[in-house]
């Protein structure tokens, strides 16, 4: 089979003809006056603007504003210090000085590790949610809180009791550690 | 000394200083500005003479229009100070000095001589009020707008008309001086 | 003591001078608030609300008339401007000093002088008498407005080149070339004009603005007797303001700011002024000439009494024209988009110039054959 000819190829391509401007298009001045009006009438639609301090916005599900530290409903923190998110921060915006529970806390038993102290520095943070995302305690979230401000660098580091006062309490799925405490009481340690 | 005599010295000074300071300065951007304010300056004493209509023509054609082609060539070209400096032989300076100098005295002794026949009541404007086969009315010179234009459209008609065609013949020349004729383009 | 002046000549300048700063006072109020004006309007027909949070600290608290004043931005113009004269002021080290300085000042001084002979209204006096408002009613009005607004474009230029910057350099150019361009075919529109309003055998010249406008008065005003020169003279009124669709020597898209890339501070604030200043003085130059002026609506005598109370609404009427043309300044802004600066060239000499020149003809044709008839009937 020959290859194909130019006019096959270019037969495909259709050509559109233009109609000629007719005289009043080509003065331009119907078509401005047309655009005039549609400025004109937008003047007296509703405004779309958000009137900011006053409202505030909607904030969507899943937004990924500040990260913060979260509560159990049972009121335990439920971070673990395992410095996970420290490791993945790209930014390098976490910095966790990790403690121990201890022995005697009730509540809080098999858990051995909990922070002593707990930084994100919000002039590094970049709000990328990989905190959120490989901590196996679900117990930094990027919530809805979006606007983060102060008058010098060190406000601007949330200290861990600060992450706390930001993260409150969320529903929890797993009440992991309950469950383990279940487990060893009924003699099925592992 | 009164204020007319004073803004005249005041405008005379601006314009006569413009000027000077127009050839003595060595960059090009500077000269054309002295050069508008000598012009301005100009226009200033036209307006003391109440000749407001020469007045307003002298800022709208030269400082208006003609300058600021002159500034804008100046500013296309980026023209530095003493870009235009061209080294002349002693002898040839000798030559333009001595030629400027017979100018000048000889400008200077036609005005004496035109200045001494003029008697003090005597007006050195032409005389407009004979009247041609026009409308009836003669009418005597004055600064107002429409005696220029009765004196251009009478008694200096044919001055107009050859000027006019002057300008139109240089403004042809220029187009085709400045065309590209379609066949005759460089193919590098 | 000066002994060569009399002392009813300095009283005189003294009155000059007062009235003088009253005009340029009520004109700079003008370019201010038609900044704020640009920007509520702007804002409108984006659908946001524009500048809406400037108030004066006590005038917040007046029920119902505060809230609305603050709503309207009305103390907006006022912050910008303590913002423009407190900002750091930035010289670039690589401009050339005294022209860099003086550029703005060059700008501004036009725009303020053509005011001199703005006429705004008619002033009838108890014994009858009427007399022009204006600071000089000037023989050769119209002329003077060009010649001193053929000025204002040394500013730019100035600007341009001696920022030392490729920018600006380019703004100054384009703006020098569009303004030579522009300025003929406005120049060419409005002899037609000066035809019509001469009337032959008339004593007064009708190159006087203040005699164009009473000559609308009662009957058509001049854009119904010559649309095309008023649309001629409106677009290149808009070029030599630099108002969009003209504004190429501060196109943002390419050129950063223009002309203006490296002023900041007050010497931008100069600018800003002189431009908003430029449309004020247009925008009255177009009523004067086109609209009737002071003078009610076309085809029908003022409605208001001739005394002071006369004189008032006949500047008030004057203000309305003009702040409706300031309107449709900012409104053509925010419709339009910007001519390439070949489209700009081309406009102006290819169909602007002609276009002039063949309405002169036309109309160089028609008010012979009606002076023709007229002298055939007398």
């Amino acid at each position: 089979m020959p290859p194909p000819t130019f006019e096959l190829i270019m037969a495909k391509t259709v050509v559109l003809e233009r109609k000629p401007l007719s005289f009043s298009e080509r003065t331009y001045l119907p078509q401005i006056a047309t655009g005039l009006k549609t400025t004109f009438s937008n003047m007296f639609k509703p405004k779309v603007t958000l009137q900011y301090p006053e409202e505030k916005p909607v904030i969507p599900n899943n937004y990924r504003g500040v990260p913060t530290l979260v509560k159990d409903p049972n009121g335990r923190e439920k971070c673990v210090s395992c410095q996970l998110c420290e490791f993945v921060c790209p930014p390098k915006a976490i910095r966790i000085t990790p403690g121990s529970v201890p022995e005697d806390q009730d509540d809080r038993e098999h858990v051995e590790k909990a922070p002593q102290e707990f930084e994100i520095n919000m002039l590094r943070c970049i709000y990328c949610g990989y905190c959120q995302e490989v901590c196996p305690e679900e117990a930094i979230f990027l919530q809805d809180e979006y606007s983060s401000s102060g008058f010098t660098r060190e406000e601007m580091i949330n200290n861990k009791e600060k992450l706390y006062e930001l993260g409150g309490t969320l529903p929890d799925r797993h009440y992991k550690w309950d469950k383990k405490k279940e487990a060893e009481t009924d003699g099925n340690t592992h | 000394m009164n204020a007319v005599d004073l803004l005249f010295w005041l405008f005379a000074i601006l314009s006569v200083g413009g000027g000077l300071a127009m050839i003595f300065s060595r960059h090009p951007v500077s000269a054309a500005m002295f050069m508008i304010v000598s012009l301005v300056g100009v226009a200033a004493l036209f307006v003391l003479l109440e000749s407001f209509f020469l007045a307003i023509l002298q800022v709208l054609v030269y400082a208006g229009a003609v300058m600021v082609l002159f500034l804008f060539i100046i500013m296309l070209l980026d023209v530095g100070p003493e870009a235009g400096k061209r080294k002349l032989g002693h002898f040839k300076m000798g030559i333009f000095g001595v030629l400027a100098t017979v100018l000048l005295v000889g400008t200077l002794l036609t005005l004496g001589n035109s200045f001494d026949s003029l008697a003090l009541d005597q007006s050195i404007w032409p005389e407009l009020s004979e009247p041609k086969d026009g409308p009836s009315q003669s009418l005597p010179f004055s600064t107002q707008v429409s005696s220029f234009g009765y004196g251009l459209m009478t008694k200096y008609m044919l001055p107009i008309q050859i000027s006019g065609f002057m300008l139109l013949a240089a403004m042809v020349g220029v187009i085709i001086l400045s065309k590209k004729t379609p066949g005759r383009e460089d193919v590098n | 003591m000066m002994d060569w002046m009399p002392q009813g000549l300095w009283f005189e300048v003294c009155l000059k001078v007062f009235f003088a700063f009253m005009m340029v006072g009520a004109v700079m109020t003008m370019a201010g608030y038609s900044v704020l004006a640009e920007r509520k309007v702007s804002a409108w027909m984006q659908g946001r609300v524009g500048p809406n949070r400037t108030v004066l600290p006590f005038v917040e608290y007046i029920p119902i008339f505060g809230p609305l004043l603050k709503k309207l931005g009305m103390f907006q113009p006022l912050a910008d401007g303590l913002k423009f004269l407190f900002k750091e002021e930035i010289v670039p080290g690589h401009v050339n000093k005294f022209y860099y300085y003086l550029a703005p000042l060059i700008a501004l001084v036009p725009a303020l002088t053509t005011m001199t002979v703005l006429p705004f209204g008619q002033m009838y006096w108890n014994d009858g008498t009427v007399s022009t408002l204006a600071l000089a009613d000037l023989e050769v009005g119209i002329l003077f407005v060009f010649a001193v607004s053929s000025l204002g474009v040394y500013g730019i230029a100035l600007a341009g080149w001696s920022s030392n910057s490729k920018y600006s350099f380019l703004g100054g150019i384009r703006s020098s070339a569009q303004m030579i361009s522009y300025e003929l075919a406005m120049g060419l529109s409005l002899l037609p004009v000066f035809l019509w309003v001469c009337a032959p055998g008339s004593s007064e010249s009708g190159l006087s603005l203040s005699a164009i406008a009473n000559s609308q008065s009662g009957g058509a005003w001049l854009f119904l007797v010559q649309p095309l020169s008023a649309l001629i003279f409106l677009i290149a009124l808009f070029a030599e303001t630099n108002r969009l669709p003209f504004d190429m020597p501060e196109s943002e898209t390419d050129l950063v700011g223009g002309f203006h890339t490296e002023y900041g501070s007050f010497k931008f604030g100069i600018f800003f002024v002189a431009e908003y200043a430029h449309i004020v003085i247009g925008s009255a130059i177009f009523t004067v000439i086109f609209l009737g002026g002071w003078h009610f609506l076309p085809f029908m005598e003022d409605p208001w009494p001739a005394n002071w109370i006369g004189s008032l609404l006949g500047v008030g009427w004057f203000l309305a024209k003009t702040i409706f043309l300031i309107f449709f300044f900012i409104w053509i802004r925010w419709t339009l988009p910007r001519f390439r600066y070949d489209q700009v060239m081309h406009l102006g000499w290819s169909k602007l110039l002609p276009l002039a020149l063949v309405n002169l003809i036309v109309y160089l044709l028609i008010v012979t054959v009606i002076d023709q008839n007229a002298a055939a009937n007398l």
